[in-house]
């Protein structure tokens, strides 16, 4: 069994009916990770798919894209326009062209947690970022951690395979315990590793090691959010998001609250459509790229 | 008078056994999970072999990063001392000593008498470290001293662009996807880990004659990859792995201990 996979996922908005849009986007963000297309029918959300990035970028593009094309009667030729982002945004062949992941994410954050968000923390696959956005959605700055795996969702999947752990139960897991433990002192996660298997040897209780290394993760994004200068509201975007093994130990090193993961606008919470923190920056994507549309920057390519 | 050096270092403890000056035994072991164990059974071991018992010996010194777990110790040196005290008894001329070891790597600059007037670590990161090297060796499905040969053997000069030992797993699997040779992968990472090594040691400061120690030593492709970047020869000793044990079991002579 391999401990690191976390589930894919696609899904269609059975409120909308695509042939009544104007303008149909897309927005696929090919990550090292993960890879996610969004579509929106005039910037309102309407399907998605999420799945892991093999070792090839184009092939995981259309794969993402065949995922969020699944459940509709949508074809990829219905598309007016898409637009690629994250790291391997170079090679998503059915986009247009490319915006960063850093204004992605911010834009996406934006859409899904609402214009209060002023800092993003987008914790990817194999990077972390620090983004300080406006009203808008507009980054006004953001670090980045792109050097080391040491807080980055690699580091939680090799961690995982290591424990033994499926991926999805090390944060409830990281709670059931008598005693909250020091964290793990070393950070690079290779070294991490051995002092892992060392607290395991000594007979530290599995669920201790683990909020060990949860906290140890979360102190190492703390360090990226003290030194962009954290602002509420703060929300979180990417796979460990959804760990809440780090975000709980976040907010208490941080003394700060991060915003609930539930949709702004109160017609998506109340029907109950899927909250992804994954699919923000195909979200930001896609409403790039719908807005482009809508100011006449670029032409609509359906065919 | 009979003294014993042992360095527990983060992969492989060194145990090294002096009688009058003289090397009677030594012997290396992997630390393990189980360190005291291993520290206690290699102890045997290189008694044995060099034929005494517990009692006769006189001092033993520990030094290494996990020093401490040697219960029967009589003192401690840190391992930057160690590998100065080391080095400088065998080569009087040494004034750069770099260490590169599993779990870390360091560069001290030594004056004529063997003191440590400057010393740069890097134990934070894998990346410089026998670590690194390993963990690409496993993504190339060879061995380290398959890898360490076959350095020698590329004909272009490959960056890497990952620093950490874990994204760099993946790139090593990229660049076999986009069928590198392995000789020119494998150099690309000797050449990644010297680039670290080589920025640790102009912390220091470059100073003739430069000493390259610890296991990492051992593999020819990193001595070559480390010569070019800092422009300068090296000289390998004979088993630079037990430099620091040997740096142990000096400082049991002169009792300037922990």
């Amino acid at each position: 069994m391999e401990f690191w996979r976390w589930p894919e996922a696609s899904w269609v908005n059975p409120d909308i009916n695509w042939k009544k849009g104007k303008f149909i986007t897309a927005g696929v963000d090919v990550g090292s990770v993960s890879t996610q297309a969004v579509i929106m029918v005039d910037g309102e959300f309407y399907a998605f798919g999420n799945t892991r990035t093999g070792s090839d970028s184009p092939n995981s593009a259309k794969k993402g894209m065949d995922y969020a094309l699944g459940k509709t009667d949508l074809k990829l030729d219905d598309i007016d326009y898409c637009i690629g982002t994250g790291y391997g945004r170079v090679n998503v062949p059915m986009a247009q062209q490319t915006i960063t992941e850093i204004s992605c994410h911010a834009r996406g954050a934006n859409f899904m947690y609402g214009p209060e968000v002023k800092t993003v923390m987008d914790m990817g696959g194999q990077d972390c970022k620090a983004i300080n956005v406006d009203n808008q959605g507009k980054v006004l700055n953001f670090l980045m951690n792109d050097k080391c795996a040491a807080g980055t969702g690699r580091g939680m999947e090799v961690f995982a395979n290591l424990i033994h752990v499926p991926i999805w139960e090390i944060g409830p897991r990281s709670f059931q315990i008598s005693r909250e433990p020091p964290s793990i002192s070393t950070t690079c996660v290779v070294f991490a590793k051995s002092e892992v298997m060392g607290l395991l040897e000594q007979g530290i209780p599995e669920n201790e090691v683990i909020a060990a290394y949860c906290s140890a993760m979360a102190h190492r994004i703390a360090e990226l959010l003290k030194r962009i200068g954290i602002k509420e509201k703060f929300a979180i975007t990417g796979g460990i998001a959804k760990n809440e093994g780090i975000v709980k130990r976040l907010e208490k090193e941080l003394g700060i609250k991060t915003a609930e993961q539930v949709w702004c606008n109160p017609k998506y919470s109340k029907k109950n459509y899927p909250f992804d923190t994954q699919l923000a920056g195909a979200i930001g994507a896609a409403l790039f790229g719908h807005e482009l549309l809508k100011m006449g920057k670029v032409r609509s390519i359906r065919g | 008078m009979i003294i014993v050096g042992i360095d527990v270092g983060g992969q492989n403890v060194h145990i090294v056994l002096k009688k009058d000056g003289l090397i009677l035994g030594k012997g290396t072991t992997p630390t393990g999970i189980k360190k005291a164990e291993a520290i206690e059974a290699l102890y045997d071991q290189v008694l044995r072999q060099a034929g005494f018992s517990r009692r006769d010996v006189d001092r033993v010194v520990a030094t290494g990063s996990a020093a401490k777990r040697v219960s029967f110790a009589d003192g401690f040196i840190s391992d930057v001392a160690a590998d100065a005290r080391g080095v400088s008894k065998l080569f009087p001329n040494a004034r750069t000593i770099i260490d590169v070891g599993a779990e870390e790597g360091r560069a001290i600059k030594v004056a004529p008498d063997g003191k440590v007037i400057d010393f740069a670590i890097n134990d934070k990161c894998a990346a410089g470290t026998g670590t690194f090297v390993e963990a690409m060796a496993r993504a190339l499905e060879i061995s380290v001293e398959e890898m360490a040969k076959m350095a020698l053997d590329s004909t272009k000069s490959i960056p890497m662009n990952a620093q950490c030992a874990v994204f760099g797993e993946s790139e090593v699997v990229s660049l076999i996807h986009q069928n590198i040779a392995k000789p020119d992968i494998s150099r690309a990472v000797m050449d990644a880990v010297a680039g670290r090594v080589g920025s640790i040691v102009r912390m220091v400061g470059l100073e003739s004659d430069v000493m390259l120690i610890g296991g990492v030593a051992k593999n020819i492709g990193f001595v070559h990859s480390l010569q070019n970047n800092i422009e300068m020869d090296i000289i390998v000793p004979d088993d630079p792995d037990y430099m620091g044990a040997i740096g142990a079991a000096e400082a049991a002579l002169s009792g300037n201990l922990e």
